[in-house]
C-alpha cells in the first residue's frame, strides 16, 4: 500500500532506551502500595507425603502473615480442565498446594508471606516440614522398554506420520548403512530474569497480576477459572521480559501462589522464585534417539528411521515433535518414524526454544554426517543429492523453500570448498586440529488468530496495541515498523503497546508465530484505520482524493496521496485537524487463510556451518566460526532478526558443549541447579558468527510473507559443532554435551 | 538467610575481640562466598565482623626481599599490583584465571583462602553432606562428583578447594600470618589447608577467632619460567576441573629448581614436592615432565564422574611445564592465548 519503507530496515529497538535506562518494568519491579512478600518452600524429596508442617513456630514471628500449604489452601476449582492452560499437555495439571503428595523434587510445598522480603525468607528457613519418603524413579535409562505412544493431548503436537515404503528391507539391502543412538540430558531455560509475580490487590476481589509470562491471556484464563474471578476483575500484565525461551508459555506456580495469597490476605503480594527454583517447573526433556540410515550407490537415501523416547511426568504427557522433521527434510521413499514417552517422578517437561526440532535435528543431522562418511561423500554434497522438493510427510509442495540457496550461499561465505574430508586432516598454524561440520533443520511457519486496535490523535500520533509478548525478540519494534509503514508515518510517530489483558487478544508468544499473527493483525487494523482516514480526507473541501478507493491511494510521509499521481496529496494531520475529531480509532483481527494454506507445506529452513579448533591433548574445543544461513520468508527487521539468530547460535554452542542439568537419581534431584554450575557460554566462548538470510517471497504463509525466526536459527547448530568435532578429531560423540572428558 | 548483627572493625584487636568466644560470629571480606552460603542457609552466622576497614589492604616489600600481601587487599588489586605483575607473574595469572572481574574487585585475599568447596551437595540442604553436617554422610561418593577430588580424599569427603589463587600460592610457598585471641602466629602455606580425613568440616588449621592478616611471599618468584594452566567447562567464569601452577628455574636446559601445584583435585591446593624433586637436576624434556606427572597422580583415585581428571591432570602437568620452559606469558586459557 505504501512506499514509506520501514519493513526490512535494521531499525534499532524502540524499547531499547527504556531497557538501558531502567525505566522498563519487569514483573517483580512494579511499585504497588502496601506490598507483602512471599517465599516459596520447595520439597527436598522426589516422592512421598508431607506428614506435618510446623507452621505455628513461624507464625509466631511478628510480621509473618501466613503460611500457606495444602492444610489451609482455600477451596478452589475442582476439575482438571480448570487448571488446563492453552498449551497444557494431556493429563492432569499440577495443582500447587493441592494435597500432601510429593510428585517431584523441588515441588512447592508451602508459601510464607510476611511484611518484608527478608522476614519471609528468614521465616521460610525456620519452617519445619516432615515428610514420609517413598521410592522414586527418575532415570530414563531404566525406562527404555516402558515407552508408550502419547495421545494428541497438546496443541501443536502431531503424531509421526505412518511409515512409507519398506524401510526395513531397504535398509538391509542398501550398500551403505549406519545406525546409532544419540542422547542429551535435561536442559533448563534459565532466562536471566527470575520468575516473579506482583499480585496487586485492588480491593473487592479485584486483582492485577504483573507476571512473568509469554501469554497474558493464557494466565488470565487460568486464574479466572481456578479462582472463580470475573475477567474484568483479573488483569494480567507483562510489558517486558528478561528472556522466556518457552519457560513462560504455561502459567507457573509463582502466579498461582501470589494471586491465591493476595485474594486470601486481601493484600498485594510479591513473589520471586530463586535461581534454584528456576529448575523446578519444566525443562527440555532428557531424550534418547535412535537413527538408522541407508544410502544407495548414487548417494541417495535408501532408508531413514528415526525413533525418539523422552521423559515426562507421572501426571502429564508432555509431547513435542522430535522425529517428524526427519520425514520431510530429505527426499526418501522408505521412512519409519517413532515417538514415545516414559513416565518418571519429575515435573512435566516444557517447550524450550525450537521444542522437538532442536532435539530431532541433533539426531538426524549427526546421523546424516555419519552416513555421508559411510558413503564416502562430502556432507554438503550428500544433502544436495537428497534435497526434498516436496514435503513427503504431507505429500504437498512447499509454499516456498530456498534451502538450496542457503546451502550454496552459506558454503561460499564459509569457504566450505577448502575442506578436506578426512578427520584430523586440517590444522591451524599453531598445530591445533580444525574441524568443519554442518547441520540444519526445518521449522513450522504458522499463523494464529490475533486481534489489534489502533488510534490516531489529532497531532498525528498513532498508537497500536495487541496483547502480544516481547521477550527480547523485537515485537515492539517490528510491530511499530509495520504500523508506521502501513500508515506512512515515521517510527517516532508510532507507539506500540502489548502484554496487557486490557488490550485485544493475541496468541502466546511462542512457536515463532508472533510476527506472522500479530503482524498481520496490526497491518489489517492500520488498513482499517486508513480507510477511515481516507473518508475523512475526502470530506475536505477540494480534496484531490474525492472518489478514490482505498486501493487507489497510498500512505506515505504523513500524507495520503493518489498512487497514479503523487502530487495529488493531503497531509494526514490536516485531515485530522479539519475533521474536528480528537482521535480516530479502528480495530481488526487476522486469521490464517486456511483454504489457501492447506494446499501447501509451510516451513522455514536453515543450514549451519561450524568451525571448531580442538586441543587434542587436553580435549578443549572452541567454536571459532559459525555461518548460519536461514530461509524464513521475508525479514521484517534485519537487526532484530539477526540478533535472534545470533542468540540461537550461542545457545546451540551451549547445547553442543556445555549445557546439561544433571540429576542425582539417588535423590531424584537436579544437582547443578545454579548459575555457577549450570554452564552456558560466556563471551570468551563466542567468536565469529555470521548470519545470512536468504529471503523468500511467499504470499501463501500470510499477507506479510514472514515465517518467523525465533526458533529456526537453533536447528542444527549443536549437530554442526559435534560433526565438526568429529572432523577435527575422528571422535564421534553421540552423548551431548561434548565436554573435555569425552575427548581425552 | 537468618538475621544477623554487623560490626565494622577498625583495628585487628577490635576484630579479634568481636569474634572471640563467639562461634556464631564470622569475619566477612568481600562477601562473595559467605553471603551466597548464607542465602542457601549453609552458613548461619548471627554476627558479622567486617574486615573491610582494617588497615590490612597494603601490598609492601619485605626486608628479606619478599612481598607482603595484605589480607584485605582485593584479588584484583593484588593481581594488578606492579610488584606482583613483575616479580610473581604466576600469581597474577592464577588470580586472573578465577571468577570474574566483578568478583575479583570484591574478593579479598583472606577470603580467597577461606572460600569453601563448590561441591554440589555441600550447597544443597536437601542432601546429606559431612562437611556441612558432620556425620550425615557424603553424597558425592557414589553420586555426581565431576567437581570433586582425586587426591588425598577420605571416606568421609572428596571435596576440592576451589581457589585458583591458592594454587599459585602453594607453588610460591608464602607464610600465612594470623592474629587471634592468643596473639599472632605464622603458618606455612602448605600447612594452612588440610585434608578431609574424618573431619571434613574443617577446611584449614585456623583456630576459632583467628584472623588472617597477611600472606608473606618469599623473594623467589619464578618470574621467568612459569605457567598457570586452567582447564574448565567453559572459557571463563567456571571453576577449574584441573589447574596446574608450574614454576621452573632453568640453567640452560637443566632444571635447577621446580615448583608444581594442582587445583581442582584435592581438599587443599595440591603441591607435590616429590614430583618437584624428580624435576630438579633433570633436563627439561617431555619425558622428565611425564615422570613428574606420573608421580603426582601415582595414588590418584577417581570416583566415577571425575575419573577423567587423572588423565587430564597428567596431560595438564606436562603441558604446563612445557609452557613454563617456553616462558610463555600464558595461560589462563591455552586457546585464547594462542590466537584463534
Ligand atoms: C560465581 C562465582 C565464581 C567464582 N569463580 C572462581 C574461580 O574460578 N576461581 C576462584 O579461585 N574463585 C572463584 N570464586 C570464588 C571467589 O574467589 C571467592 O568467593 C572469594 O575469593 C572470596 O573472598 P571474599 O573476600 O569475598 O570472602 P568472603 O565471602 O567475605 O568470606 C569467605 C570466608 O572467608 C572468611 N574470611 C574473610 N576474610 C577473612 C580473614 N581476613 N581472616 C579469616 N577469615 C576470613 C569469612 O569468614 C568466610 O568464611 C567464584 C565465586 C563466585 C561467586
Ligand atoms: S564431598 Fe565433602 S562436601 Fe561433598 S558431599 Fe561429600 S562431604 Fe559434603
Amino acid at each position: 500500500m505504501s512506499t514509506t519503507n520501514h519493513i526490512g530496515k535494521p531499525t534499532s529497538r524502540v524499547d531499547g532506551p527504556a531497557k538501558v535506562t531502567g525505566t522498563a518494568r519487569y514483573a517483580a519491579e512494579y511499585a504497588v502500595p502496601d506490598l507483602t512478600y512471599g517465599w516459596v518452600i520447595s520439597s527436598p524429596i522426589a516422592k512421598g507425603k508431607i506428614t506435618k508442617i510446623h507452621a505455628d513456630e513461624v507464625l509466631a514471628l511478628p510480621g509473618v502473615l501466613q503460611v500457606f500449604s495444602h492444610e489451609n489452601v482455600p477451596s478452589l476449582a475442582w476439575f482438571d480442565r480448570s487448571y488446563k492452560d492453552q498449551v497444557a499437555p494431556g493429563g492432569s495439571p499440577f495443582r500447587p498446594l493441592h494435597d500432601n503428595e510429593i510428585k517431584f523434587s523441588q515441588q512447592p510445598v508451602a508459601l510464607v508471606v510476611a511484611e518484608n522480603f527478608e522476614l519471609a525468607r528468614y521465616a521460610a528457613s525456620l519452617l519445619r516440614i516432615e515428610y514420609e519418603q517413598e521410592k522414586h524413579e527418575t532415570s530414563l535409562e531404566t525406562k527404555r522398554e516402558d515407552g508408550f505412544e502419547p495421545g494428541r493431548g497438546k496443541t501443536g503436537y502431531m503424531p509421526p506420520p505412518p511409515p512409507r515404503g519398506n524401510p526395513d528391507k531397504a535398509w538391509e539391502e542398501a550398500p551403505h548403512r549406519m545406525e546409532a543412538e544419540y542422547v542429551h540430558g535435561a536442559q533448563h531455560h534459565n532466562p536471566m530474569e527470575l520468575f516473579a509475580t506482583t499480585a496487586e490487590w485492588r480491593g473487592e476481589g479485584k486483582i492485577t497480576a504483573y507476571d512473568k509470562t509469554q501469554g497474558v491471556y493464557n494466565v488470565q484464563q487460568y486464574l479466572t477459572k481456578i479462582f472463580g474471578l470475573k475477567k474484568d476483575d483479573c488483569r494480567v500484565v507483562n510489558e517486558y521480559m528478561g528472556g522466556g525461551f518457552g519457560s513462560g508459555l504455561r502459567p507457573q506456580y509463582s502466579v498461582f501462589l501470589a494471586v491465591m495469597a493476595a485474594l486470601e490476605l486481601k493484600r498485594s503480594v510479591r513473589l520471586t522464585l530463586t535461581r534454584q527454583q528456576m529448575f523446578s517447573f519444566g525443562h527440555r526433556p532428557h531424550t534418547l534417539q535412535y537413527l538408522k540410515l541407508a544410502t544407495n550407490a548414487d548417494g541417495t537415501l535408501a532408508a531413514l528411521q528415526h525413533h525418539a523416547l523422552h521423559e515426562t511426568s507421572r501426571f502429564e504427557d508432555y509431547t513435542e515433535n522430535v522425529v517428524n522433521w526427519s520425514g520431510m527434510l530429505y527426499q526418501c521413499d522408505n521412512v519409519k518414524l517413532g515417538y514415545q514417552l516414559a513416565k518418571l517422578d519429575v515435573y512435566t517437561p516444557l517447550d524450550m526454544r525450537a521444542p522437538g526440532a532442536a532435539t530431532g535435528s541433533i539426531g538426524l543431522e549427526i546421523a546424516m554426517d555419519e552416513m555421508a562418511y559411510e558413503a564416502g561423500l562430502d556432507p554438503l554434497e550428500f544433502r544436495l543429492r537428497n534435497y526434498a522438493e516436496r514435503d513427503q510427510n504431507q505429500d504437498k509442495p512447499f509454499s516456498s523453500k530456498k534451502l538450496r540457496e542457503c546451502y550454496h550461499q552459506g558454503a561460499a561465505k564459509f569457504g566450505w570448498d577448502k575442506r578436506t574430508q578426512a578427520p584430523g586432516s586440517m590444522r591451524d598454524k599453531d598445530g591445533k586440529l580444525i574441524g568443519w561440520g554442518i547441520g540444519g533443520g526445518v521449522w513450522d511457519a504458522t499463523q494464529q488468530k490475533s486481534a489489534a486496535k489502533a488510534s490516531i490523535t489529532a497531532d498525528g500520533h498513532l498508537t497500536v496495541s495487541s496483547a502480544a509478548g516481547e521477550n527480547g525478540t523485537g515485537t515492539y519494534t517490528i510491530m511499530t515498523q509495520i504500523a508506521a509503514e502501513t500508515l506512512g508515518l515515521p517510527i517516532e510517530a508510532v507507539t506500540f503497546k502489548l502484554g496487557d489483558t486490557d488490550l485485544p487478544e493475541a496468541p502466546l508468544q511462542g512457536g515463532s508465530w508472533t510476527a506472522a499473527s500479530v503482524g498481520t493483525a496490526v497491518k489489517n487494523t492500520c488498513e482499517a484505520l486508513g480507510e477511515k482516514l481516507l473518508k475523512l480526507a475526502q470530506k475536505l473541501d477540494d480534496s484531490p482524493l474525492k472518489g478514490a478507493k482505498l486501493e487507489d491511494v497510498e500512505f506515505v510521509n504523513g500524507q495520503i496521496r493518489l498512487r497514479s499521481d503523487a502530487s495529488q496529496a493531503v497531509v494526514l494531520r490536516d485531515v485530522l485537524q479539519a475533521s474536528g475529531e480528537t482521535k480516530v480509532e479502528a480495530d481488526s483481527s487476522a486469521m490464517p487463510n486456511m483454504l489457501k494454506q492447506q494446499q501447501y507445506s509451510l516451513h522455514s529452513h536453515n543450514i549451519v556451518f561450524a568451525e571448531v579448533k580442538v586441543d587434542e591433548e587436553l580435549g578443549t574445543v572452541h567454536v571459532t566460526r559459525v555461518v548460519n544461513a536461514v530461509a524464513a520468508g521475508r525479514i521484517l527487521n534485519l537487526k532484530t532478526a539477526r540478533s535472534q539468530v545470533l542468540g540461537s547460535v550461542v545457545w546451540g554452542i551451549s547445547m553442543a558443549l556445555m549445557e546439561e542439568t544433571v540429576m542425582d537419581h539417588k535423590f531424584g534431584r537436579y544437582m547443578n541447579h545454579n548459575y555457577a554450575e549450570y554452564h552456558v557460554p560466556v563471551n570468551a566462548d563466542i567468536h565469529d558468527i555470521d548470519v545470512l538470510f536468504v529471503e523468500e517471497e511467499d504470499d501463501i504463509v500470510n499477507p506479510l510473507g514472514v515465517k518467523g525466526i525465533g526458533e529456526v536459527g537453533m536447528l542444527g547448530v549443536a549437530a554442526a559443532i559435534t560433526n565438526a568435532v568429529f572432523h577435527a578429531t575422528g571422535k564421534r560423540v553421540r552423548d551431548l554435551p561434548v565436554m573435555i572428558d569425552k575427548l581425552l | 538467610m537468618n538475621s544477623f548483627t554487623y560490626h565494622r572493625a577498625t583495628a585487628v584487636a577490635d576484630a579479634v575481640r568481636e569474634q572471640s568466644g563467639r562461634p556464631d560470629a564470622a569475619y566477612i571480606g568481600g562477601g562473595t562466598n559467605l553471603i551466597d552460603l548464607m542465602k542457601e542457609n549453609v552458613a548461619r552466622p548471627t554476627h558479622l565482623v567486617s574486615v573491610g576497614k582494617l588497615p590490612l589492604s597494603d601490598i609492601e616489600n619485605l626486608p628479606d626481599g619478599g612481598l607482603r600481601l595484605g589480607a584485605t587487599a582485593t584479588n584484583a588489586d593484588t593481581a594488578w599490583h606492579e610488584e606482583v605483575k613483575s616479580r610473581y607473574p604466576l600469581l597474577n595469572q592464577a588470580i586472573l584465571a578465577g571468577a570474574s572481574p566483578q568478583l575479583r574487585n570484591m574478593a579479598t585475599n583472606g577470603g580467597n583462602l577461606m572460600q569453601r568447596t563448590r561441591c554440589y551437595y555441600f550447597y544443597d540442604l536437601a542432601t546429606p553432606c559431612n562437611k556441612r553436617e558432620p556425620g550425615s554422610g557424603c553424597s558425592a561418593i557414589g553420586g555426581y562428583n565431576r567437581v570433586c577430588g582425586i587426591l588425598g580424599t577420605s571416606d568421609s569427603c572428596i571435596a576440592t578447594h576451589p581457589s585458583d589463587m591458592c594454587v599459585a600460592l602453594a607453588a610460591l610457598a608464602p607464610t600465612v600470618r594470623v592474629s587471634g585471641p592468643n596473639g599472632e602466629r605464622s603458618i606455612a602455606f602448605d600447612d594452612f589447608h588440610r585434608l578431609p580425613g574424618n573431619q571434613p568440616e574443617k577446611d584449614n588449621t585456623l583456630e576459632p577467632g583467628e584472623l588472617i592478616v597477611s600472606l608473606d611471599l618469599p623473594a623467589k618468584g619464578f618470574e621467568k619460567n612459569f605457567s598457570y594452566l586452567k582447564l574448565r567447562d567453559r572459557s571463563s567464569y567456571a571453576f577449574a576441573l584441573v589447574s596446574v601452577a608450574a614454576a621452573l628455574e632453568l640453567d640452560g636446559n637443566t632444571i635447577r629448581d621446580a615448583r608444581l601445584a594442582l587445583g581442582g583435585v584435592a581438599h587443599k591446593p595440591w603441591r607435590d614436592q616429590e614430583a618437584e624433586n624428580l624435576l630438579k637436576g633433570q633436563p627439561a624434556t617431555v619425558e622428565t615432565f611425564a615422570r613428574a606427572a606420573a608421580k603426582v597422580l601415582e595414588n590418584a583415585q577417581g570416583h566415577g564422574s571425575n575419573d577423567f581428571k587423572i588423565e587430564l591432570a597428567k596431560r595438564a602437568i606436562v603441558r604446563a611445564l612445557k609452557q613454563a620452559v617456553e616462558g610463555s606469558q600464558t595461560a589462563s586459557d591455552v586457546f585464547l592465548n594462542s590466537n584463534p
